[in-house]
């Protein structure tokens, strides 16, 4: 009989969505005989739709203080407790603080970007995909591992079910090395770009900051916003509130307009569900291609400023 | 403000990633490598804590591809030492624990406040090198991390969490931090600079055995097979942009 650790990941008083994906994936892999067990670093109050769990281990996080030091001592804690056979982290801002910490504590093994698990044997097969999308890795995953598991890869619905089950406690790691002085939300006084029909999204392709005006262009053009990945946000050519990804804004638009990004799986996460994707490139291989409806084999430097002369003729 | 920043070179995705004959690994022959961009990054947050408060950098990275420019930038650029780990076997590629666990030994030499490396690699399969490094430690830390600040023994950081929500936090030294970004761009090392820094600087050369430790068990390494593609819209530009501008038409999101 199998057994499963999840860890509960709670920030600004919620629990995030992934917890309820993990839940699913966790129940998947060990079967109803199994046992999961969740780990939960917060207030009692704050345990809500976790039937999915056989129980809960709570550790009191009385002021919802983020210490990572001590998410990742208590999920160690937690594991030698209860030596699972496989624990599941998200694979998220608060994974990549507990999940490999709390392998290498307890000397579990540990696989990271997990996008399919499978029984094989006595064990798993995990699929990772790493290399910026472009390889997707079978791993073997023994007993005691921890993965760390992306979004999408359960169903939050399956793994969301009302009730709590019996909660034992768990004395929490103190937090005598690093203190919390809370939150600090995002600027809201830009553009709210979930709310957009229309994003004209760059990637490093866009090559340079004084390119950028040719997005905007269009976007002006087609009454639409300019939206960007990662790198053009860390590049400091775009604000914060205009990224799209897994550290960014998950969007919805009618038409996303992806010129220039590759499509690393960070930022697919963040824009797979808009209703038609048009993605314009110069690598037909860009992975970006597989998700998007429509493929434009270009480079954007020219093919965008002709699009925008096109619109406005 | 004693600062130790590991780096690694991590293949090139833009360029062909080409799988070894055993099917299980890339063809390190045949690959291209580039410093991982995080780690630049890593690098210039200490730059910014240097001129803030002062202090010393250390760079360090195992011997592989064209590491002695990377370490020979980062000194152009305002580190005061570059080591680098030689030995047998590193070629090949080490996993983030085997990485760590050999920079246990840099760490116990250099005795470093503040350790600051990227938050993650696009090889880092069996899990990142930040938390590997802070578990081998036992030293507080923080990823995905966006500001660091030095302050009186400690560090303040911000910790980015998706949508732009930020953690601030503070970690008695010595600590850890997984960088995400830096405040600032990463500054750029003229070509001329890295050749004349190559002629009056040595790198520390620091003799290590690859670590016998566990890492995944590899089954196969390939390309993902997508479940759909894009319809790619051929012809010349001038088509490709009439066949967009129908497409946009169609959902009435243009006259």
């Amino acid at each position: 009989m199998s057994t499963a650790l999840v860890f509960v990941e709670v920030l600004d008083g919620k629990i995030a969505e992934i917890t309820y994906e993990l839940l699913d994936v966790a129940r998947q892999m060990v079967g109803e005989d199994g046992t999961v067990t969740a780990l939960a670093v917060t207030r009692q109050e704050m345990l809500k739709d976790l039937g999915k769990a056989d129980r809960i281990l709570l550790a009191a996080n009385p002021n919802d203080q983020y210490l990572p030091d001590v998410l990742g001592k208590t999920l160690a804690k937690a594991i030698e407790s209860t030596q699972p056979d496989i624990v599941l982290a998200g694979s998220t801002a608060v994974g990549l603080d507990v999940a490999t910490y709390a392998a290498c504590r307890t000397g579990y093994g540990s696989v990271a970007y997990v996008q399919k698990v499978a029984q094989a044997g006595d064990g798993w097969m995990a699929e990772a995909l790493i290399l910026g999308g472009k390889m997707v890795a079978s791993v073997e995953v023994p007993a005691r591992s921890v993965l760390q598991v992306i979004a999408g890869v359960g169903n939050a619905e399956q793994g969301r079910a009302e009730g709590t089950p019996p909660v034992e406690t768990l004395e929490a790691e103190a937090a005598a090395r690093t203190a919390y002085y809370g939150l600090t939300m995002p600027d809201t006084s830009d553009v709210d770009i979930t709310k957009q029909d229309v994003l004209v999204s760059i990637g490093r392709g866009i090559g340079d900051k004084d390119n950028v005006e040719i997005a905007e262009e269009l976007a002006e053009a087609l009454g639409a916003v300019v939206s960007a990945s990662r790198p053009i946000i860390d590049a400091g050519w775009m604000p914060k509130s205009r990224q799209v990804g897994k550290s960014g804004q998950k969007v919805k638009p009618k038409v996303y307009l992806a010129l220039g990004i590759s499509g690393a799986p960070e930022h697919l996460e963040g824009m797979r569900d808009a209703e038609l994707i048009i993605a314009v490139n110069t690598d037909p291989k860009a992975p970006i291609f597989d998700v998007a409806h429509y493929g434009i084999v270009e480079d954007l430097l020219d093919f965008v400023p002709l699009l925008t002369e096109k619109i406005n003729e | 403000m004693k600062m130790l920043v590991p780096m690694k070179l991590v293949p090139d995705v833009v360029e062909e990633l080409i799988i070894a004959a055993d099917g299980k690994q890339l063809d390190r022959e045949e690959i291209a490598l580039k410093l991982n961009e995080f780690d630049d990054h890593a690098l210039e947050q200490a730059l910014l804590i240097k001129e803030a408060v002062g202090g010393e950098i250390i760079a360090v990275a195992a011997e592989t591809g064209d590491i002695d420019e990377v370490l020979f930038t980062a000194l152009a650029k305002g580190a005061d030492r570059g080591v680098k780990l030689v030995g047998d076997g590193l070629e090949q590629g080490l996993t983030n624990r085997q990485y760590a666990e050999m920079l246990r030994a840099v760490v116990e030499e250099t005795q470093p406040d503040l350790i600051l490396t990227g938050v993650q690699a696009n090889d880092d399969l069996d899990g990142q090198l930040a938390t590997w490094l802070s578990g081998i430690l036992d030293y507080p830390f923080a990823t995905v991390v966006s500001r660091v600040e030095a302050a009186d023994g400690q560090v303040k950081v911000q910790k980015e969490f998706s949508g732009g929500v930020i953690a601030n936090l503070s970690l008695q030294t010595p600590a850890l931090v997984g960088v995400q970004v830096a405040p600032a761009t990463p500054r750029y090392a003229p070509i001329s600079r890295v050749r004349q820094i190559m002629k009056t600087t040595s790198l520390d050369e620091m003799e290590v055995e690859v670590p016998d430790v566990p890492g995944p068990k590899v089954v196969s390494l390939a390309v993902p097979v997508s479940d759909g593609h894009a319809e790619m819209i051929e012809g010349d530009a001038e088509e490709k942009a009439e066949r967009l501008l129908a497409l946009l038409r169609e959902r009435g999101l243009l006259a």
